[in-house]
This record gives structure tokens, sequence and C-alpha cells, in this order.
């Protein structure tokens, strides 16, 4: 009873990164763009994030600040990598997987450089400490599951309905559904499409490098070259497996994150297969889960991955 | 802008797209309560014309005056604002949203800081809807609409949106016969409150609805008058500026074995549900068969079943005696079964590939064209000179990239490969749909050529007057299913018509 | 527009391309305060100033070379292969079991035996992805890298247990690597590391060549890669020419792991895939995804590689900086592709120099 608390209560604050790059990832193919420098922005919001704290933090009363600074500048440099990638595919019309395979390997690289010159070796931060929720906390079982974590994992998963009411219920949701449906179709409404991605490309930057920044600043709390660890692409396949629906996409990322945390539950489990099996569990379940859910691709956004070109005759 | 469209006036607009000259100083008046007629040939440059109207596009040169006063639309939101709207030939709804939705879409009104006021948006669609007796569900979803209703759903939404002048781009080019009539009179009772530009090229529509006629030729206007003033011959002739008669299919049939015979099938659309059910055909050597429809009631999934594009559930298809169903597309090829697919530019060609690469590509094993998998470069650049010229391809030469083509010279690129491999049957999907006179006069000479050569054809059209023109019988599908097989005696406009709605037409006998 | 514009206007987009390139990795070089030309330098030009740097920059370019022609035969295909760097590692791994379980069979056995091992291994790691896609429409881009981990969590595995080196084991460090291969499967050198794997990529080159462009198998490929829907209704076999075509890229890389180990490293060993499965993309690219255009790229990436590792030392920038670059050189590559298609943004440009050109003489 212990080991399965013990798991599902690193289950939830686990499934933070992807469930926050996710939610971003799903904003970004409902508008019709299909973004893989996920992974990149990630590692840059990452970086940033734990850089923050790393040179000014220090300990003290006031680091919580910083932690919050790092993980602000993390969203903000997310959006700025969102909107370069717009610059790319929406406004150049670059073919979208390549090219988000090119910002991937630039986020990678430049958090990389820039780590390597500004900290240097594996240094840890103090990073964000968890805030129980009194009373909710105490509750057994679901206290330590659900109530017993940082901050940022509440506001995350407040993200959802917030995303799924962003989506449904505003204007500007409709517009990114119409866009990444049948573009067309927005424009001739007076949709500015282009604009309208940008938008969307924004905000799913912005929880990519939010969700990096997670990992450094409140989960791991240090940065590394191996840090994201395929993250990032792990988020984009949760978008087809939650069926570009924020729930959906919450139930995908706790799935996910419990195949990673059984590694750190090995022994207690009292399986014996070498560690470098259990590592490789998540990613394994990703490639099923994408072979089960690949075919569903046809009922999504139908103008996922197409650039929109206003002049161009059928 | 709240006052009415007293007078639309454009001048001298000029729009060019890259090698072609869209629209050539074009200058048009339209007064208030007129429907004006804007008739040419596919590719004369009504839509580009009509777009810049609409603020889609932006013009090289030109002006546009609205009750005299110039205007500038840099989107559509201000020729909404102007009072315009316009219903496009492809209709511009989201088809997993509501009608609701698609209309809110545009109604900036409704669209609160942090909320969108739904409500409203359906107040108005029913307020609309009512106030025209334009009969729509605002709640359905678009993709559960036929064609008709939702072309009445883009009446409502232009409506809803303030439209005070509409533009209709080919509006009854989806509709059978009867909801053409109904369209026609629908539009002259709001006659009395909108002005109405009428994009077609179907004559006779043109004489019943409009008061003036205007006629477009490569771009450029070449006419216009009052249609009352002109009779649909003389139109006719402004519009290709040439005397073009289409061949037509009077020969009896000479008789042959049975080719194609589909029983029973049953196939799913991409969308899952049944597009073909039960359905059954049986085409002979040397007759043309028409599969006359609404497009969308099954005649893609058809096409694609018979050549192993698509899963059939239940059925055979045999095809001289041997069974086609789930059979890969190579299999039917080899039994010689000739294809024109709907979607020539993606499926027909491979774009980027050069033209006498593309007129190998059922081909590339055979000895005629490798050797030992090798591929023979000379004999494939002879065979492309060849038919080039026979079919009078317009290209400098055949290395070209097939995609840059013209539609025109596309679609004979294709013919020309489908028609020399020899085939046994041919099944031709809307073989000239966007194409001018010129090609369909060429495309319908061949394919009475290959009638009379013996070879059954499978013609599937949404023009009822090609199909009259070349057709034996003609099939008319609806809801994948065969309403009724008719004799070309048998057939005319109204019975199609009534058919292609699913109703029955009264006579008993089976053709 | 006439020709000479035409050809003005291309120069002028890939002159700007090559600027926004080094633009933004200046960019990144000012946040380092590095000197940036001296870092450039450092990058393109000191490699090719001494005989040593030079031979390392080819052994970098072999491997390079040959993942980056399989890389190009899948993406000709309709398949972008960015799972490489786990295909490489399986084929390590193939070449690495049949050298230390059979050390002494003659070498003209051993040598192509193992390395058809690691191409088969290499092979096996590009079907799946390959079949994912052909049969269940799963998106190589995720699938391959999710194979990515699971290779390298493989390969951890396999050099810490089965295969690792007796003499670590019974020293008791545990350094995670196999024994040192026997003689009898070492590829030769020419001069310092430089070795003769060079000619297995060339020779390839020509094979790929000749493969896609000249023959029918390669005719399909084309086409099913440039337009799947056409090559469906041509009667061509989709899925399988898809799947032939990641086999072909994943014995490829396979193949670059077996001459990897034979020749340089002689033993398998953490990090010998160092990347080259993502470089190789970025030189299939850069190579126009053809043969003759792959070999000279797989040169000039080896040189950044290398280049790149003096850096540190050199004006204190980070090797990383190599991976920066190659992020934005896959970027500038599709966006100018783009670009210099754009008949629409050609054609706007031709008249407004026509009209700036007009007004002058006016």
């Amino acid at each position: 009873m212990d080991l399965v608390v013990n798991i599902l209560s690193m289950t939830v604050p686990f499934s933070v990164a992807i469930l926050l790059a996710s939610t971003g990832e799903m904003f970004n193919q409902r508008s019709g763009v299909f973004n893989l420098g996920c992974e990149g922005i990630m590692a840059m919001g990452a970086f940033i994030g734990m850089l923050i704290p790393f040179l000014v933090g220090g300990g003290g009363p006031v680091s919580g600040v910083y932690n919050w600074l790092g993980l602000l500048a993390a969203t903000l440099i997310g959006a700025l990598l969102g909107l370069f990638f717009g610059l790319i595919v929406v406004t150049f019309r670059a073919p979208q997987g390549i090219a988000g395979i090119g910002l991937q390997m630039f986020g990678v690289g430049t958090a990389g450089t820039l780590f390597r010159h500004f900290v240097g070796g594996t240094q840890s931060i103090p990073g964000m400490n968890s805030t129980p929720i009194p009373l909710l906390s105490r509750i057994p079982v679901i206290g330590p599951i659900f109530f017993s974590h940082n901050l940022m994992v509440y506001i995350a998963f407040l993200f959802v309905p917030a995303a799924w009411y962003v989506l449904f219920k505003t204007s500007w949701g409709l517009k990114v559904r119409a866009v990444g449906t049948h573009p067309r179709a927005a424009d001739s409404m007076g949709i500015n499409v282009n604009r309208t991605r940008y938008e969307a490309l924004a905000l799913g930057g912005a929880l990519a490098g939010l969700a990096g920044a997670y990992l450094s600043v409140c989960q791991v709390k240090m940065f590394s070259d191996e840090l994201i660890a395929g993250r990032g692409f792990i988020a984009v396949a949760l978008v087809y497996f939650g069926h570009w629906h924020p729930v959906k996409i919450m139930a995908g990322a706790l799935l996910f994150s419990f195949a990673q945390t059984i590694q750190y539950n090995v022994q207690g489990l009292g399986i014996d297969l070498p560690y470098e099996f259990f590592v490789m569990l998540p990613y394994i379940v990703v490639i099923v889960v994408l072979a089960f859910t690949s075919k569903n691709q046809k009922t999504g956004p139908a103008a996922l991955g197409k650039p929109f070109n206003r002049e161009m005759r059928t | 802008m709240e006052e009415k469209i007293k007078q639309l006036r454009i001048e001298h607009i000029t729009k060019r797209f890259p090698g072609i000259l869209a629209t050539d100083d074009v200058s048009l008046t339209v007064d208030e309560g007129e429907i004006l007629a804007l008739v040419g040939e596919n590719g004369a440059g009504k839509t580009t014309l009509m777009n810049i109207l609409m603020g889609i596009y932006q013009q090289d040169e030109g002006r546009i005056y609205i009750n005299g006063k110039e205007v500038r639309f840099r989107g559509p939101e201000d020729a909404f604002k102007a009072g315009l709207g316009m219903v496009h030939q492809q209709y511009m709804l989201v088809p997993d949203m509501t009608v609701t939705e698609n209309v809110a879409l545009g109604y900036q009104a409704a669209w609160k800081p942090f909320h969108l006021d739904l409500d409203m948006v359906r107040k108005k669609v029913i307020e609309v809807s009512e106030h025209y007796s334009l009969a729509v569900n605002p709640d359905a979803y678009i993709w559960q609409l036929t064609v008709g209703e939702q072309q009445r759903v883009e009446l409502v939404k232009t409506l809803c949106l303030g439209a005070k002048f509409l533009i209709l781009d080919e509006p009854t080019s989806a509709l059978t016969p009867q909801e053409t009539d109904e369209l026609v009179s629908l539009l002259k009772r709001m006659k009395s409150e909108l002005s109405i530009i009428f994009i077609s090229h179907k004559l006779n529509e043109v004489k019943a609805l409009c008061d003036k006629v205007a006629i477009l030729r490569h771009g450029a206007l070449v006419f216009s008058g009052n249609t009352a003033d002109y009779s649909s011959n003389d139109i006719a002739a402004l519009m290709t500026g040439h005397e073009i008669v289409l061949p037509e299919n009077k020969e009896v049939w000479a008789g042959g074995e049975l080719a194609l015979s589909v029983k029973n099938i049953n196939v799913r659309s991409d969308r899952g549900f049944l597009a073909l059910e039960d359905f059954s055909l049986d085409i002979f050597q040397g007759e043309i068969v028409g599969l006359a429809g609404v497009s969308g009631n099954g005649q893609r999934e058809l096409a694609e079943a018979v050549n192993g594009l698509r899963e059939v559930e239940s059925g055979t298809i045999e095809f001289f005696g041997t069974d086609l169903a789930n059979k890969k597309p190579y299999y039917v090829i080899e039994h010689g079964m000739g294809y024109i697919p709907e979607e020539r530019n993606i499926e027909g060609i491979v774009p980027s590939f050069a033209i006498r690469e593309n007129f190998i590509l059922k081909d590339s094993d055979k000895d005629r064209f490798s050797r030992h998998r090798f591929l023979k470069k000379k004999e494939i650049s002879r065979n492309a000179d060849t038919l080039r010229q026979s079919f009078d391809i317009r290209t400098p030469d055949t290395v070209t990239a097939a995609g840059s083509l013209s539609g025109g010279n596309i679609q004979k690129v294709i013919l020309a490969r489908e028609i020399t491999r020899a085939p046994k049957f041919l099944i031709a999907v809307y073989p000239t749909r966007g194409l001018d006179m010129g090609a369909i006069e060429f495309i319908h000479q061949e394919l009475l050529k290959k009638r009379r050569e013996g070879i059954g054809i499978l013609l599937i059209s949404e023009e009822l007057d090609e199909i009259m023109n070349l057709c034996d019988r003609i099939a008319v599908i609806y809801k994948g299913k065969i309403q009724k097989v008719l004799s070309h005696k048998e057939a005319n406009r109204r019975r199609l018509g009534i058919l292609m709605a699913g109703l029955d037409d009264g006579s008993g006998e089976e053709a | 527009m006439n020709r000479n514009f035409k050809i003005a206007y291309k120069v002028s987009v890939i002159v700007l391309a090559v600027l926004a390139t080094l633009l933004l990795s200046s960019l990144i070089l000012m946040i380092l305060g590095a000197d940036i030309l001296k870092t450039f330098y450092t990058i393109v030009i000191t490699p090719l100033t001494r005989v040593g740097h030079i031979t390392e920059v080819f052994v970098r370019a072999v491997p390079l070379c040959i993942i980056a022609l399989g890389v190009a035969v899948a993406y000709r295909s309709g398949i972008i292969n960015i799972g490489a760097e786990g295909q490489m590692a399986m084929g390590i791994l193939g070449f690495t079991t049949v050298a230390v379980t059979m050390p002494d069979t003659p070498r003209f056995i051993l040598l192509p035996f193992a390395l058809l091992c690691g191409m088969l291994c290499g092979a096996l790691w590009g079907f799946i992805p390959g079949i994912l896609k052909a049969k269940l429409d799963v998106s190589e881009l995720l699938s391959t890298v999710m194979l990515n981990y699971i290779a390298a969590q493989f390969y951890s595995f396999c050099l810490r247990v089965p295969l690792l080196d007796p003499a670590e084991r019974l020293s008791g460090a545990g350094t995670p690597q196999s024994a040192r291969l026997t003689a009898n499967i070492e590829i030769g050198r020419i001069s310092g590391r430089l070795h003769y794997g060079i000619f297995i990529a060339l020779v390839l080159a020509v094979l790929v060549y000749l493969f896609m462009w000249k023959t029918s198998y390669g005719y399909k490929m084309r086409a099913s890669g440039a337009q799947s829907r056409a090559a469906r209704y041509g009667g061509i076999n989709v899925p399988f020419y898809v799947t032939l075509a990641m086999v072909i890229s994943g014995a490829f890389a396979g193949l670059a792991g077996g001459v990897e180990i034979a020749a340089v490293h002689r033993r398998a060993i953490e990090g010998v895939t160092n990347n080259y499965g993502f470089s190789a993309v970025v030189v299939a690219l850069f190579g126009m995804l053809h043969p003759f255009g792959i070999v000279p790229a797989s040169f000039f990436f080896a040189l950044l590689i290398y280049g790149s590792t003096l850096t540190p030392r050199a004006v204190g920038v980070p090797a990383n900086i190599v991976d920066v670059m190659q992020g934005l050189i896959i970027i500038v590559i599709v966006t100018t592709q783009m670009i210099l298609q754009n008949s629409y943004l050609e054609d706007r440009v031709w008249r407004w120099f026509k009209t700036r050109t007009g007004k002058e003489e006016v």
C-alpha cells in the first residue's frame, strides 16, 4: 500500500512538465501547426529557469521569488521561440516536421552551450519547496498523492480546465479551432489566420518553456543536457493520444508519468531486471500508445501541418 | 456602414498572379435591387474578381466605389462592415463546428473579452432564417448537413453578418435542378432588399434570374448588357470567344460483353459511415455509363473501391470474370483497368516528377521501360515525345515538372497515359471539372473515340450536360445507392434532378 | 521576368540565408562574449591548416556520409529518419557481438560478417518505425526519437553487462566497454586515424545514386516520397517501399557504426555515436538529398564538428556551439527552399524591382 501511494505521489508531480508542454502543443496543433521543437523550447526554458535563481538567488528567505522569476523568464523565452517557429513555418511556410527538428537541435544546443559558459558543471539550486495544502494534505492516501506538492503542481493542474475553457468557450478558442480545421473559411470570415497561428504558437511555446523550467526549478533542481530526455517529443505524442482535448491529455500525462515513476521504485516492486529497462519503459509506452492512436490523426485538426497561403488557388 | 448600398462600382481592376493576368482592367456597376450575372468559362477570372471585392485579394490596380465613395478593403472584415457578403463556390464552413459557431466566427459583437456569447449568435441565426424563410438548425454540425442545407447555412451566415449586397459564386454547381429552381425563386424574392452578383456559367439560370449580364474572358470584360436583349446562344458565343460545339454520342450501342459488374458492395467513407450500401451496377463493353449525382453520395468511394484503393466490406466487383474487391491497385491495373482520378493534381500525377516520368507511373517495371530494373532512359524520353505530340500537351519539353502545367494539360498527361496503356475499361471521375471549353472538347472526343473502339467507360460527373451528351445509359446515385438507371432516351434534366434528390420519378418501369 | 533576374533572385536568397545563419550564430557567440571572427576561424579554417587535423575531419566525415546517404534514401521515399543515432548504436552492438564471440575466424570472413550483422541490427531498428508508419500511420519523427532513447539504454546495458570487457570485470573498475577487438577485424588506416572506410562511403554514394535514380526500385521509392497518393494510384506498393527505405536507412547507420568500431575505436565504448545520427540529417538536407551533394556536405559538417572540438581551448566557446549551428542550418535550409519555391514572392519582388528601375529611368 505504501508503495502504491509512494508511486502515485510521485506520478502527480512528475507529470507536470509533460502536462504543461502537451497542453501548449495542443494549442499549436489546434491552430494547425505541429511543433516538434517543443523539446528544444523546453531545454531553453529549463536552462533559463534555473539560471536566474542560480545567479542571483543564493538562498535566504527571498530565494523563492527568484524561482518564480526563473519560471517567468522561461515562459517568456518559450513564447519568443514559439514566435520564431511561427516565422519559419507560418510566414515562410517551411515544412513543419523537419523545421521542428531544427528548432529542437537549436534549442538543446543553445541551452547546452550557454549552460557550460554561465554555470559550468553540475550545480544544483535550492529550487521550489513543496507547499502541502492545509487539511487536504492530511487526508490519508489522497493527501500525499494530490495535495503535498509545490505550488506549480497545483497551478499546472488548474491549467487543464482553463485550457478547456479557452478552447471551447472564448472567441479566441473558436478562432484557433477554425484556423486549424479550415483556414480558408476562417480567412473568408475576416480572421487573420497567420496571426492566430502566431498567437497559438506563442502560447504553446510559453507553456513549453514553463514546462522546462518546472523540471529544472521544481522537480530536479538542476540543469543537465539530459534533463529533458525526450519529454518534448512525448508531449507531442500525447496530443495525439489525448485527441486534442485537455482532459484526455492530462490522463495521458499521468499515464506516462506513472511508467516513468516505476524506475524509482524498482527495489520496492521486487522485479529483477536491469534498471536500463525501466528507464526505457516510458519510451516503449509512447511507441505503443502511438501505434494505437495514430490513425486518429484523420479526425484531428484537418489543416494540421499545412501552411496557409491565401493567394494559392487550390 | 448602416446606409443602403445604392450603387457598387468597380473601375479598372487588375490583378496578376505569377505567369497569368487573372483580371485585366475590369469595370462594372451594380445598382440597388439589381441582379448582375457574371459569366465566363472556368479560369476566366470571375472568382478572383469577387475575391478582390471581398478584400480577400488586393488588386494591383483599380478602385472600388460604394455609393460614389471609394472604399479600400484590407480584409473580408472590412467588406462585411461595408455590407458585402459572399457565398463561395466551395463552402467556407468549418465541418466540425455547429451552424451557430460558424456564424460566430465572423460575428464580432458576440466576442466578449472572456466569453463567447453563443446565445446571442444563435438568436440572430434564428431571426435571419425566419425572416428569409431559410430553414436551418442552428445546433446542427456542418458535416451532418447535405450540400443544399449547407448552402442555406452559407446564405444565413452571410445575412447574419449584415450583408446588403450578396455575391454568389457558382451557387448552383452542386445542386440538383430542383434545388436550383428553389434558389432562383428565393433570390428573386430577396431582390427587393438586396443587390446580387450571380456568378455562373449556366446560361438558362442567368436568363431566368438576372437583369444584367457581364462576360469575362481571360480576365478581361468582353461584354455587358441587359439580359433580356440577348439570347443564350449570343452569350455563349461571347463567353468562349469562338464557336465550340461539344461532341455528342449519337451512335447506337454496338453490343459487347459484360465488362464490370459491381454486386452488392458495402464501402465505408473516411469518416466511417457506409458510403456505398448494397450498391450494384453493370457496365458492358462499348458503352459509356454516366454516374450522375450530387457529389458526396458515394462516387469517390465507388471509384476507389473498384481500383483497389479502398476496402470493400462485402460484395464483389467482377471485372471480366475476376473479382477485384480488396485487391491491390497493381492487380487492378494489370487486369486492364484505366482510371482518371478525381484529384488530378495530387493523385493523377506526381507533381514534382517530370512529365516523362509521369508517363511511366504504372509501367516502370515493364520491359518497354526498364531492363533488369534499370530504367531505359531513351525509350522513356521517346515515349514522352510521342505522347506530347499526339495529345497536344502544351509544354516546351518533357522534363518539366508535371505539377507546373495548367489543369487542362495535366489532365491530358493523365489521359495520354491511361489511354495509350490500352486499357480494357476506363473509369473517368469528374474528368472535365474546372477546365476550359477547348480542353473539355478534347477530352470528350477522346472518350467517344475509346467508346467506338469498343471499350466500356464509367463516367462519373456532376455536369448533367456532359452526362447527357456522352452516355448510353445514365445511373443516378443517391446516398450510396443506385436510384435508377435510365437509357439515354429516357433521361432529361428534370427527371435526373428528381432522382438525384433521392425522390421517386413516378415512372414505375425499370430501365 | 527575365533570366538574369531569376538567377540574381536565387543567388541573393541564398546569400541572405547564409548571412542569416552567420548572424544568428553570432548572436549566441555574442551572449557568450566570445571573439566571433576568431571562433569561426577556429571552426572552419584551423582544421584545414594541418594534415593531422584534416585526417581527423575525414574520420568524422566517413560515418556522417554513410548515415546521410541512408537518411537521404529514406527522406526521398517520404520518411524522415531522425533515428540514425539509435540505429547506429544497434549496429555497433551487432558488429561487436560477432567480433567478440568469434575472434579467431579468418579476417576475410569475420569482417564482412560482422559488418553485415551490424547492418542487420541497424536495419531492424529502422524496420520498426518504417512498418509502424506504413501500417499504422505512426509519425516516424516521434517513433524514431523514442527508439533512440531505447537504443541508448540498451547500448548502456550491453556494455555494462553482456559485452563488458572481462578485464574490467576482473579489475572491478567496471568501465562500461567491450573487450578490445582482435586485429582480425580491424579496418586499416591510411594516415593518422584516417581509414579505408572512406572508400566504403564513396562506393555507397555511387550505389545509392544508381539505385535511386537509375532503377525502377528507386523510381518507385521516390514516387512514394514525392506524392504517396499518386504512387498508390499508380499501383506502387507504398507501404512496402516506405518500409524498405527505412530498412536501408537503418542498415546504413548500422554499417557506419560497425566501420567506426572496426577502424577508429576498436572496441565498443560509450559515446561512439557522437550525435552523428542527428548531424547526418543536416548533412543530407545540406547535400540536397543527393549522393553527389552529400559527399562534400559530409566533409563540410565533419569540419564543423571537428572544429568545434577546438573552440573550448582556443576561444573558450563550448563545443555544443556546433549543435546550435546545425539546428540553425536545418531551419535556414528548409526556409530557403520554401522561399525559392514561392513564385508569388518572386513575382512580387520582380514587380517591385521593375517599378523601382522603371522610375529611375524616368
